[in-house]
């Protein structure tokens, strides 16, 4: 059988799963579409919120940059993971306990104002639709390296696929092919990792692996990666760092941004319990670690196997022939995401770090440059092929890499479709449409968000690519801190809330926007995006932590120089902070 | 919550709060501190390869964060039941 038959096999099953189960989970109500009955089991919350989290960005392209970066960007890991305590601990209990369906409705009635509510809508359509962008591009670049059709067209079957099961379900649909996506993208990114890592250093568990000893050079396995790259001119994989500021205030950021991320919070408002949502929140780290603790195994494995197969005789010997590459870089190469320019005319590939440090030894070598150019994303799909896996491998990376990029998709979708249908439409600008009335409108904006999401896919602007920047700043500096202080604060009130959302905001974008562009149009940033002009090194990706503090700082100022929330407010605090009585708050 | 309750929601509260602090202590003592800022203090302690730190800015600062929500979720549900604040 082809590989591609193989590949269309996998994906093809998949899809019939979700459609599958589409069919079985239809919405009857709002409150089934919204947060699919109230009912979901906090086992299965977890899984959900597993596959809703962990993105195309996640599978396919974060092995990819802790492979480039090493020990730096743990960052990563870190951040992406240690949201989910603050989830556990700051947020879901109280927001599962108010009891009502998004996120901008708890700002809204907590600081009893149509302006807040209003800023955290805009807040989370920025957030969530730069987000999605880049997860039907991701969809569509699956579909066209491993289904031979064109980007786009993939991306218009994947979009057809999340329109039936959301639209349909709504969050009902969403949450139980969210739990069969979780399983067909763990099992994908495990296996190829399980093999490489057995391959490699004889121990079956990544993790493990990782801290083990290499089996072809008897050193420990992070060594012998130092040892080959530094010999190639390239920086040391686990050495520590100088800009120590910039790395905590890029964790902090990424890890305060998931936790403000609106359709993650969402996905808390399903359990039935208060305990439940705490409960969710560790199963669903147990299950994104699965991923996480497996990708930095990936990341250093993969990236040694690549030194080899370029340098079978250690680096010091001549590199490959390039008439001598294996297959896979020749297939890789036809997508353009491998390159490969012979400098120096020798027939052979020269990969090393073409820096100033490194000048003297490539003369010596006779070496006219770096000769070939791998893209970072191409780690995770190209994994089973480096190592020599059999075909259904490759065809489960496909249907595991659309998984991990439909579940996301269709998380976020919901959380648009449910601030426009929801927020603006029940909430300000027809409050007295009928259940039913509701419940169609929520389908409809389903269904032009999905349209929009896929034209802007196949079309990404320029902010496409600034999820990192956009969605977490955003989540961090506004939505963040205002939830935590609707919670743990009396205190504040309207007119703090919404100029503390606003000054968070106005702050972040500033300095992303003076390094990247005003709304990332090139050539109007104001000063170049190098660590020399970043303000005491600290790079506009990491300014939504420093957004946060500014956020709390004026909504605390402006809230002390004015008067108390109202009594009802203040009683309706107190009632968030207590579990009893969750289960009758759920309606209007 | 009713009004004859009010005492015992205040000491509720603070038992949560003391809970989070707590808590939110060692979530940043392994990543901020021991994966990053005093990554060059535990030097010292090899591990397959590379240190300490290095181990806690790719897994150990992970499953920390784990243990750290089960041990909240299971300590609040004693907390709750010991209050009354519990769901049936």
């Amino acid at each position: 059988m082809s590989q591609f038959a193989i590949n269309l096999i996998f994906v093809g099953a998949s899809f019939l799963l979700y459609i599958g189960i589409a069919i079985w989970a239809k919405a009857g109500s709002t409150k089934d579409f919204y947060v699919a009955g109230g009912g979901v089991h906090p086992i299965t919350n977890g899984a959900a919120i597993g596959a809703d989290w962990m993105s195309a960005a996640s599978f396919i392209s974060m092995a990819g940059l802790i492979a480039a970066g090493g020990y730096a960007n743990s960052t990563f890991l870190m951040g992406w993971t240690g949201g989910y305590v603050l989830l556990a601990m700051l947020l879901a209990p109280y927001l599962r306990k108010f009891g009502k369906f998004t996120v901008p409705e708890f700002i809204g009635d907590r600081f009893y104002s149509k302006n807040a509510r209003l800023v955290a809508v805009i807040c989370l359509i920025v957030a969530s639709v730069t987000y999605v962008i880049g997860q039907m591009a991701g969809a569509g670049v699956a579909f066209s390296r491993f289904l031979e059709v064109d980007s786009t067209m993939g991306l218009i079957i994947a979009a057809v696929v999340v329109f039936v099961y959301a639209v349909l379900g709504g969050m009902k649909g969403i949450t139980y092919t969210q739990v069969a996506q979780y399983c067909v993208l763990i099992v994908a990114y495990t296996i190829p990792a399980v093999f490489i890592s057995l391959q490699l250093t004889g121990n079956p568990l990544p993790p493990l692996g990782l801290f083990s000893t290499h089996v072809d050079s008897g050193l420990p396995i992070l060594d012998k990666l130092n040892q080959v790259i530094m010999e190639l001119g390239f920086n040391s994989y686990t050495a520590d760092i100088d800009n120590k500021l910039n790395m905590v205030l890029f964790t902090l950021t990424l890890m305060i941004g998931t936790a403000g991320l609106p359709h993650v919070i969402i996905r808390f408002f399903t359990v039935p319990k208060v305990a439940d949502a705490r409960w969710s929140a560790g199963w669903a780290l147990v299950f994104i670690a699965l991923l996480y603790l497996t990708a930095p195994a990936v990341a250093s494995m993969a990236r040694l196997n690549l030194m080899t197969t370029i340098y079978p005789d250690g680096t010091s010997a001549a590199p490959i022939q390039y008439d001598e590459r294996p297959q896979w870089i020749r297939e890789w190469e036809v997508t353009g995401l491998i390159q490969y320019t012979d400098k120096n005319e020798d027939g052979r590939i020269q990969l090393y770090n073409d820096v100033p440090s490194f000048e003297q030894e490539a003369d010596r070598r006779g070496w006219e440059g770096n000769e070939l150019v791998v893209n970072r994303d191409i780690l995770v799909l190209a994994n089973p092929e480096i190592a020599n896996l059999p075909g259904w491998v490759i065809g489960l990376i496909a249907a595991g890499g659309l998984a991990a990029a439909l579940s996301t998709a269709a998380g976020l979708l919901l959380a648009i479709s449910s601030a426009v249908s929801h927020d603006l439409i029940k909430g300000s600008i027809n409050p007295n449409i009928s259940e039913k009335g509701e419940l169609m409108a929520a389908r409809i904006s389903m269904a032009v968000a999905i349209v929009v999401a896929t034209y802007l896919g196949a079309n990404p602007p320029g902010f496409a690519a600034q999820v990192v920047a956009l969605a977490f700043g955003i989540a961090a500096a506004s939505l963040f801190p205002t939830l935590m202080m609707g919670i743990f604060s009396k205190r504040v009130n309207n007119k703090g809330a919404v100029a503390g959302m606003l000054a968070g905001l106005a702050f972040t974008l500033s300095y992303i926007f003076v390094y990247k562009g005003w709304l990332f149009i090139p050539g109007t940033n104001n000063l170049p995006d190098t660590p020399e002009n970043w303000v005491m090194g600290i790079s506009p990706l990491s300014i939504g932590a420093v957004g946060a503090i500014v956020n709390f700082a004026v909504a605390f100022i402006v809230s002390n120089a004015t008067e108390e929330p109202p009594v009802e407010i203040q009683e309706l605090v107190e009632s968030v902070r207590y579990p009893r009585g969750s289960g009758q708050a759920q309606d209007h | 919550m009713s009004a004859g309750h009010s005492y015992d929601a205040e000491a509720y509260w603070k038992a949560n709060l003391r809970l989070i602090f707590g808590s939110l202590i060692v979530w940043a003592l392994v990543s901020y501190g021991f994966a990053i800022l005093l990554r060059p203090m535990l030097a010292g302690i090899p591990i397959g390869g590379t240190d300490l730190g290095f181990w806690f800015a790719q897994q150990g600062s992970i499953l920390t964060f784990i243990a750290l929500i089960f041990h909240y979720a299971w300590r609040m549900n004693k907390i709750d039941e010991k209050f009354g604040v519990h769901e049936e």
